[in-house]
């Protein structure tokens, strides 16, 4: 819950444009799902919040959805593995499923790096 | 869960069961799938896996007041709809009225990244919410397979779907989970080794361009069950795994006879008839009448405000109608009173149990009480010879248990080939007519007789079997030392014992007039004699008379000249002598 309530505080963090393909003009509109406040689920958004701030500082919305508390909103995005990050926007709608405990994946997800 | 330890199963060990509700998949495993358990059903691409979930889920959901949720990862819900609408299921009225939910976990790499370690709880959630929103009992996975494809992390989807079938197995939902068939394995992703309890496999081939599925249950921990390859098919009805009724051989046995439809045949058999509920086969060569017969069989059926089912695998019905019509026998009228329903199809339309399965429907729709098939020869094309003879058992054991009579004909080839081809079969018939073509004196002719029938002191007699415009005669045949006579033969052999029965009686009204004749003859002799003896008697006695009259005379004369001379009267003889010789 304390995810969810404290991390949704701060969904648009601005800072100066220092991404490298990107432009100012981006927008990441993302969706963090998870189960409950467990050690996953927090060292999940731990590693995503790092890895917004810094690569997307000021450029990217978080939204943290915990399925325990709205099971509902699970159908609706087609979330069967958790954590999945759900990015809305900009488009193609991607998924990436796990602890994004690798950088270099996340940066291809987010349309950041060439993938290999 | 209060229905958990309802149904015990029927082997005493308490391993709960749910009706699955597909038409014979419950006998077949003897009550069921087990309750709140998950069970495996595998098989190749269209083996018809998931249909026999869905209606798993559906009839769970109509029939036995279990709500259920269907969880597809590979159609979507449109796709389900449209697929089951041909089963006649209306899945849509079944979600407005909250029996069922069904959910589609779409798994689609192209906009998946896999980025570290992750579990599956998001489906778990999915499952578990619709679960409780309409109280589901029952769970269909289809295919859960497809997030391996999906995925790449194949040692996090093992410990998933294993927890996945654990979670279910806590919550005592019956699950059903389709698997494809992989090679050398039950399926691809090996789930048969997590789902332990149930695992059922469907099977679908194709032999001599018929196709033909096939159930069997692999496993069911805790159970008896059938072992054996059960076919079943998918109709605008749904699955229906055969035997529809289990197999046994614990029919009712009726006293009640019925008629044949020909008084002599009735005759033959005991006086009175099939027994109700019996199995008849009728065999014999091409044109030996065997349709003839069972038409009239049918007919008789229907004079008796019966039901009859006709199935026709030969000819048509407007066919079979003209050509019975044609030896008098008006089945139209029964057709039109709906007391006989023609059902016809070429046998090579369909294999074998899908014919079994459109015969069984037939049958539970129309309930007749005698059903007629015609002929069984022509599945052998649809099948092999075992299958036939597989399909026939099953066939008689299901009119069995309904007491309904049943009338096969069978269309055999030569002479050598007949007894061994009959003999498969005729071990499930109860009587057994044969009619055979009995060739003599240029002419062919139709003989009938009883080869066995159960239960009844039958004719051991041959008949000769006349077919006319006023239908089917028996006659009696002639057995001479040439064989049995019929026809020309026979009417030849009735002349010539005419003719000799009126010379033999001509014979004998001349002998009688010659006896008569000789009688009177000896009467006019013997009448003559007597006159003779008669007339000669008469003679006899008047000259007796004139004689004793003289005599007398004489004396009075002799008496009189004594007293005149005064002779003495005692020496009459010696007076009479002298007095003789005097009068001289």
């Amino acid at each position: 819950m304390s995810a969810k309530s404290t991390l949704s505080d701060e969904p648009k963090s601005t800072g100066p444009g220092s991404a490298r393909d990107g432009t100012d003009r981006d927008k990441y509109t993302l969706r963090l799902y998870v189960a409950g406040q467990t050690a996953k689920s927090i060292a999940a958004f731990a590693n995503l919040k790092r890895l917004c701030e810094e690569y997307l500082p000021g450029r990217y919305k978080l939204e943290v959805i915990d399925l325990v508390e709205n099971p509902q909103l699970a159908a609706g995005d087609q979330i069967f593995a958790l954590p999945t990050l759900v990015r809305r926007l900009p488009p193609p709608l991607r998924r990436i499923i796990g602890n994004f405990s690798n950088k270099d994946k996340f940066l291809i997800g987010m349309d950041l790096k060439e993938g290999d | 869960m209060m229905k958990m330890a309802k149904r015990p199963d029927s082997n005493g060990h308490g391993l709960a069961k749910v009706p699955s509700g597909i038409s014979g998949l419950d006998e077949v495993t003897n009550g069921g799938l087990p309750k709140g358990r998950p069970t495996l059903i595998c098989g190749g691409p269209g083996c018809g896996k998931s249909l026999m979930g869905i209606e798993f889920l559906v009839r769970g959901a109509t029939q036995h007041g279990e709500p259920g949720v269907l969880m597809t990862f590979e159609e979507t819900q449109e796709d389900i709809r449209k697929n089951v609408m041909s089963l006649g299921f209306d899945i849509d009225e079944l979600i407005r009225r909250k029996k069922i939910i069904i959910d589609h976990v779409k798994v689609d790499r192209q906009e998946i990244d896999e980025n570290g370690e992750y579990d599956l709880e998001g489906l778990f959630i999915r499952l578990g919410y619709a679960i409780d929103k309409i109280g589901a009992k029952r769970v269909l996975l289809d295919t859960i397979e497809s997030l391996f494809s999906g995925l790449s992390n194949q040692a996090i989807l093992r410990s998933e779907v294993r927890r996945l079938f654990y979670w279910l197995k806590e919550r005592g939902i019956t699950t059903v989970i389709t698997g494809e068939r992989g090679d050398g394995k039950l399926t691809r992703q090996g789930l048969e080794e997590y789902v332990s309890d149930c695992v059922i496999l469907l099977d679908h081939r194709t032999i001599n361009q018929i196709s033909t599925r096939r159930l069997r249950v692999v496993k069911y921990r805790g159970s008896t069950h059938g072992t054996n390859e059960y076919p079943f098919l998918i109709d605008e009805q749904g699955i229906s795994v055969l035997p529809v009724t289990s197999i046994s051989l614990n029919h009712v046995a009726s006293q009640q006879r019925v008629p044949t439809g020909i008084p002599r045949l009735d005759a033959m058999l005991g006086g009175k008839g099939f027994y109700r509920g019996s199995s008849v086969l009728i065999t014999g060569t091409a044109g030996t009448g065997k349709s003839s017969v069972a038409a009239h069989f049918a007919a008789a059926t229907c004079a008796g405000g019966e039901r009859c089912l006709y199935f026709a695998f030969e000819e048509s019905q407007n066919q079979i109608i003209r050509n019975m019509a044609s030896i008098g026998l008006d089945l139209s009228r029964y057709v039109k009173k709906g007391l006989l329903q023609f059902v016809a199809a070429r046998p090579s339309l369909h294999g074998l149990e899908m014919h079994l399965g459109v015969m069984h429907k037939h049958i539970q729709q129309f309930k007749p009480t005698a059903v007629v098939v015609d002929p069984i020869s022509n599945f052998i094309s649809a099948g092999e010879e075992r299958d036939v003879h597989a399909m026939l058992i099953r066939l008689v054991d299901f009119l069995k248990t309904l007491q309904i009579t049943v009338l096969f004909t069978n269309l055999t080839t030569g002479d050598m080939a007949r007894e061994t081809t009959d003999m498969g079969i005729s071990s499930v018939m109860d009587t057994w007519l044969l009619l055979r073509d009995i060739e003599i004196g240029g002419e062919r002719n139709r003989g009938i007789y009883v080869l066995k029938s159960r239960g009844m002191a039958h004719s051991n007699q041959i008949r000769e079997f006349v077919i006319s415009e006023r239908g089917i005669d028996l006659l009696d045949v002639y057995v001479g030392p040439e064989g049995v006579l019929t026809g020309s033969a026979r009417l030849a052999q009735e002349a010539s014992e005419r003719e000799e029965q009126s010379r033999r009686e001509a014979l004998t009204v001349r002998k009688q007039a010659e006896l008569d004749q000789k009688k009177r003859a000896l009467d006019a002799q013997i009448l003559a004699l007597e006159a003779q003896f008669a007339a000669e008697k008469d003679m006899m006695l008047r000259d007796m008379g004139v004689e004793r009259t003289r005599e007398k005379t004489l004396e009075n004369l002799r008496d009189e000249m004594g007293r005149s001379r005064r002779a003495d009267p005692y020496s009459t003889t010696g007076n009479g002598n002298s007095s003789e010789r005097t009068k001289r």
